[in-house]
């Protein structure tokens, strides 16, 4: 009985050192009821450079400033560019065909509400240091693996 | 009573046309002299205390509204310390056009007696019609507000991005469009703009 006891709070003290680590890490040195000092705000890239996909369906990044863009109940900032009838004006690409689509795979006349919020998965970017590192390997990287290996 | 009144105003014109007979006309022209920058010094004090943010937001129609909003742009907060406040975009800097627009500000003496956006709602339902009244002001007077910071031709296209400067140079090149034609909502939340042009 004991020993069950004390590997039970060996394992529960383990796992609070582990979990303890894994904070300090995304909140650098800062204790725990201290804020920590935020990095520098870095100017979003403002380059109108279209970016590489890593797959096919992924949401393109956003390759200019949005600061201050309002999308809301009363109006979408973006769309005022990006919606159909105004690409002809602003020259910017037209939201894709797939955002006219309803949850039941029906197009409507206009952008379908499950897609107005454009920055649910679209985001302008920023030159930083990436926090941690990315271990995303790309479909076309296994492609070429998996031609390797036969 | 009206007969009163009417040998009230006669006996007031008869001492305002006789001669003064009692003071020196240095005295009068003078004293009229110091009494005139007194009253017009007094005058543009208090045109240009209506003038002052801390004035505009004594009003809690613009402090919990409109002013909370103007705190998140660049026209508040930027690097440089530049700020424009109410009056630098909403009341004409030219002496003309300011008793004008301070003439038509009566009409928002009567909003604030009576209570037309006295609560969130209210201002919200009128959100639009404001907007569209400063929308038409802009557009009138060719952004001047803007302008009285940023002249057109010392703007120099080299420094803007490239989509700022495709546009600036074309559109407000040719007089064709003007600041307010594109910028709307730069220091405030946007009302409904379901069939404003450029927001199809």
């Amino acid at each position: 009985m004991k020993k069950r006891f004390a590997l039970c709070s060996l394992l529960v003290l383990l796992s609070l050192a582990q979990a303890d680590n894994q904070v300090a890490t995304l909140r650098g040195s800062a204790e725990l009821l201290d804020t920590a000092q935020p990095p520098a705000m870095a100017d979003e890239i403002n380059n109108d450079q279209r970016r590489v996909r890593d797959y096919p369906m992924a949401a393109p990044t956003i390759p200019h400033k949005i600061a201050g863009y309002q999308i809301d109940l009363k109006v979408n900032k973006c769309l005022s560019c990006h919606n159909r009838l105004r690409v002809a004006d602003s020259q910017a690409p037209m939201i894709s065909v797939t955002h006219f689509m309803n949850r039941d795979g029906n197009f409507l006349a206009d952008v379908s509400p499950n897609r107005y919020f454009c920055t649910q998965c679209h985001a302008s970017q920023q030159s930083v240091k990436l926090l941690i590192e990315n271990d995303f390997i790309s479909m076309d990287e296994l492609f070429l693996k998996a031609g390797a290996s036969h | 009573m009206w007969s009163r009144f009417m040998s009230l105003l006669i006996s007031s014109w008869r001492v305002l046309a006789r001669p003064a007979s009692h003071y020196s006309l240095g005295f009068l022209t003078l004293g009229g002299f110091v009494a005139g920058i007194i009253f017009w010094g007094g005058f543009n004090t208090a045109l240009e205390a209506a003038n002052t943010e801390a004035f505009c937001i004594s009003c809690h129609e613009m402090r919990t509204n409109v002013y909370v909003e103007l705190q998140e742009t660049i026209h508040f907060s930027n690097r440089s310390g530049v700020r424009a406040t109410c009056s630098d975009c909403h009341v004409p800097h030219e002496w003309t056009y300011k008793i004008a627009r301070k003439i038509q500000a009566s009409k928002e003496v009567w909003g604030k007696v009576f209570g037309t956006i006295n609560t969130r709602e209210k201002f919200e339902a009128k959100r639009r019609e404001l907007a569209e009244h400063e929308w038409a002001r802009f557009k009138a007077n060719d952004s001047l507000e803007c302008r009285n910071c940023h002249e057109f031709a010392a703007m120099d296209f080299t420094r803007q991005s490239e989509r700022a400067s495709n546009q600036h140079s074309t559109a407000l090149a040719s007089g064709d469009k003007t600041c307010i034609d594109c910028h709307k909502g730069i220091a405030h939340h946007l009302p409904d703009m379901s069939g404003v042009p450029g927001w199809e």
